[in-house]
């Protein structure tokens, strides 16, 4: 699904990518974790294809081809959604519009015609259950007004209602009480499928209680230093990163 | 150099002089005295402080006329209204409604009597193109709602341009007496991409005790055109009017709003839009006087500037010794999204009372990019993003049209012109 080979990438003139390398087969749950500044959200950030940073090295290749060579909405077009560590308050569009537009933008792509006004609603109504997010929200202004745990919940909200087939979540754990962090968990366990991919990112251990990986990653100085199951997390979150960032510095 | 300013000037004097030697002037009470101010006022350049950013030049280089009303027939008709119809200036009775309706009287030219002005300050002229208005004058259509009548039906005044090289110089006047309730929707249109001209179109209103206007003011002219909108509004004790002035295309727009609040208790907002796109230039002026104590004004303009294009904001707010307890709110709002376009902003404000809230603001800035980066990340292409993020922005300007049929318009057809998503 994804293959990630020696990428670099840079912002400004700031290396932060340093030759990672990460695969990510059909049906997989990765967790990402790593201490402040390893590149974790650089990483995310160059999968949607933020146009701040610059590649210098190394090539992404998303369902066979090259997804370096596309738009940030083409890769969304794709299949790819990254559900934002800060999500962007836009006043006037309101969230239903929004997601009108993306949903019939990326359908049309896919070849698939645009869903009825009933279809599309009675989709919002299901979805929108799935992260219990009130009614009210989703005809209000795009994320204008919303507590961070139902800025949360709608990113969860909206990756349902787009139905990717990799999904990024960049620290949409971090500052959720625990049962938005349930909410959001049953989001993405009830899109789990042997057909999609999720990429968590995280901080705390916490979030893997909820959504178990297959694989957990430590991130650290721009790339990837360790890798194990759910119970590397489990040791990160006993002992730190310390041991880690010694492990790197004995190896260089 | 001296030569080519004369010449320009001359060839609108003749006009002049031709309007007034043929007796075709529609208001002929001062048609001398117009023309005498236009021999001593000079066509206005960058030079004067109130023209700094809108150039003359391309127009004074036209040769404009006044063409006889060409059009039979005209299939325009964007919401439910009593039409009333203008050709190159030209008020146009066959083309226009004529359903009687109680409380409401329309005049035209002839019909229009001596003492029906009476209160409407025609005389005075403060510029060229005014005194230009004034001294060829080419209809003029009086719209009176009787004391105490509340007429539903809206009314809509169509100024259509069929032929090149048009001067238009129509004069409405506008009479809501107390207690009255009127809107007036106003659309200027050109039948192609090559019928232009020169409109000056001069609007009074009086706004008595009590009474209500609603204005919708809709541009819509080609790209070549040129279009002055001078509009002197009088509001007295308890009244309101709501005037929006709605900016949908033209090569070369300037509107001079000016808002009298002469009484006590008085409601007036004032709202716009502007989206110039290639090089075209639209300029707003307005004023708004507060004379009397215990009234508000709500002024709020917003323009997204494309291309090449040049915006112009100039709001005079007033507020006079005895206008206490004023409340006076104004808002320019813009956004650049072209890579050479200019957007000029200038508010001012004079307060000579002590006990009033005033506020203004202003900004000029980008469109948001972040909020671009989350909606295309969302597989939204940027040309729909862009349109999101417009429509997003003139919204409030557009909900403070009541007419909810006018406002779905409006919408319409900044979505068929691909400036909005909805």
């Amino acid at each position: 699904m994804l293959t990630i080979k020696n990428l670099q990438a840079r912002v400004e003139e700031k290396e932060i990518l340093k030759g990672l390398n990460f695969e990510v087969k059909p049906g997989e749950v990765h967790a990402i974790m790593g201490p402040n500044g390893s590149g974790k959200s650089t990483l995310a950030s160059v999968l949607a294809g933020k146009e701040d940073y610059e590649i210098t090295g190394g090539e992404i290749i998303f369902k066979e081809k090259n997804l370096l060579e596309m738009s940030p909405e083409v890769r969304a077009r794709e299949g790819l959604f990254l559900a934002f560590q800060y999500p962007v308050e836009i006043p006037g569009v309101s969230n239903i519009n929004f997601l009108k537009a993306a949903l019939s933008e990326i359908r049309a792509y896919r070849g698939l015609p645009p869903l009825t006004a009933k279809e599309f609603l009675q989709l919002v109504n299901e979805k929108s259950k799935l992260v219990e997010l009130d009614g009210q929200l989703t005809n209000r202004s795009l994320n204008e007004g919303f507590s961070g745990g139902e800025k949360k919940r709608n990113e969860i909200f909206q990756m349902a209602m787009l139905d990717p087939t990799l999904a990024i979540l960049d620290e949409t754990d971090s500052g959720l009480d625990i049962d938005a962090l349930r909410i959001v968990a049953n989001g993405v366990n009830a899109m789990r499928s042997p057909e999609k991919s999720f990429v968590v990112i995280t901080h705390y251990q916490r979030l893997l209680d909820f959504i178990v990986p297959d694989f957990v990653h430590v991130l650290y100085k721009g790339k990837i230093v360790k890798s194990g199951t759910k119970e590397l997390a489990l040791e990160l979150e006993e002992r730190g990163y310390d041991w880690i960032k010694e492990e790197v510095e004995a190896q260089a | 150099m001296e030569t080519t300013i004369v010449n320009h000037k001359s060839k609108f004097l003749a006009i002049a002089e031709q309007t007034k030697s043929s007796l075709i002037s529609a208001l002929p009470l001062v048609v001398s005295e117009a023309q005498t101010a236009l021999e001593n006022l000079d066509i206005p350049t960058s030079r004067h402080e109130e023209w700094k950013y809108t150039r003359t030049t391309k127009l004074q280089n036209e040769r404009f006329s006044i063409q006889k009303s060409s059009t039979a027939s005209i299939d325009y008709r964007p919401f439910e209204a009593l039409r009333l119809v203008f050709v190159n200036g030209v008020y146009n009775a066959s083309l226009s409604d004529h359903e009687k309706i109680d409380g409401l009287s329309i005049r035209f030219d002839e019909e229009i009597k001596e003492q029906t002005l009476i209160g409407f300050d025609i005389a005075s002229s403060s510029n060229f193109f005014e005194a230009l208005q004034r001294a060829t004058s080419t209809s003029a259509l009086h719209i009176q709602a009787e004391k105490g009548a509340v007429i539903e039906k809206p009314i809509h005044i169509v100024h259509l341009i069929d032929a090149a090289q048009t001067l238009a110089t129509p004069s409405i006047f506008v009479k809501v007496h107390q207690s009255a309730s009127l809107e007036i929707n106003e659309s200027f249109i050109s039948s192609d991409a090559t019928a232009s001209g020169l409109t000056i179109r001069q609007l009074w209103a009086q706004v008595d005790k009590n009474a209500r206007l609603e204005y919708n003011k809709m541009q819509d002219e080609n790209d070549l055109s040129y279009q002055m909108c001078l509009e002197d509004i009088q509001l007295a004790d308890d009244a309101y009017s709501n005037f929006n002035t709605l900016t949908l295309n033209g090569g070369w727009v300037r509107n001079d709003l000016r808002i009298a609040l002469n009484g006590k208790n008085i409601e007036s907002n004032l709202s716009g839009f502007y989206l110039p796109r290639n090089k075209q230039l639209i300029d707003n002026h307005t004023k708004v006087d507060h004379r009397y104590p215990h009234c508000v004004s709500n002024e709020l303009y917003k323009g997204i500037l494309f291309d090449q294009s040049t915006g112009v904001f100039n709001g005079k707010v007033y507020v006079r010794k005895d206008a206490q307890k004023t409340n006076a709110y104004q808002n320019n709002a813009n956004i650049i999204a072209g890579d050479q376009a200019v957007m000029n902003t200038k508010p001012e404000l004079e307060i000579y009372a002590d006990d009033v809230k005033c506020s203004h603001g202003t900004t000029t800035g980008q469109l948001d990019e972040s909020a671009m980066w989350y909606l295309r990340s969302r597989g939204i292409g940027v040309d729909a993003a862009r349109r999101l993020l417009t429509s997003a922005f003139i919204n409030d300007v557009i909900s403070k049209i009541s007419n909810q049929q006018v406002a779905e318009f409006v919408i319409a057809d900044l979505t068929e012109k691909n400036l909005l998503y909805v």
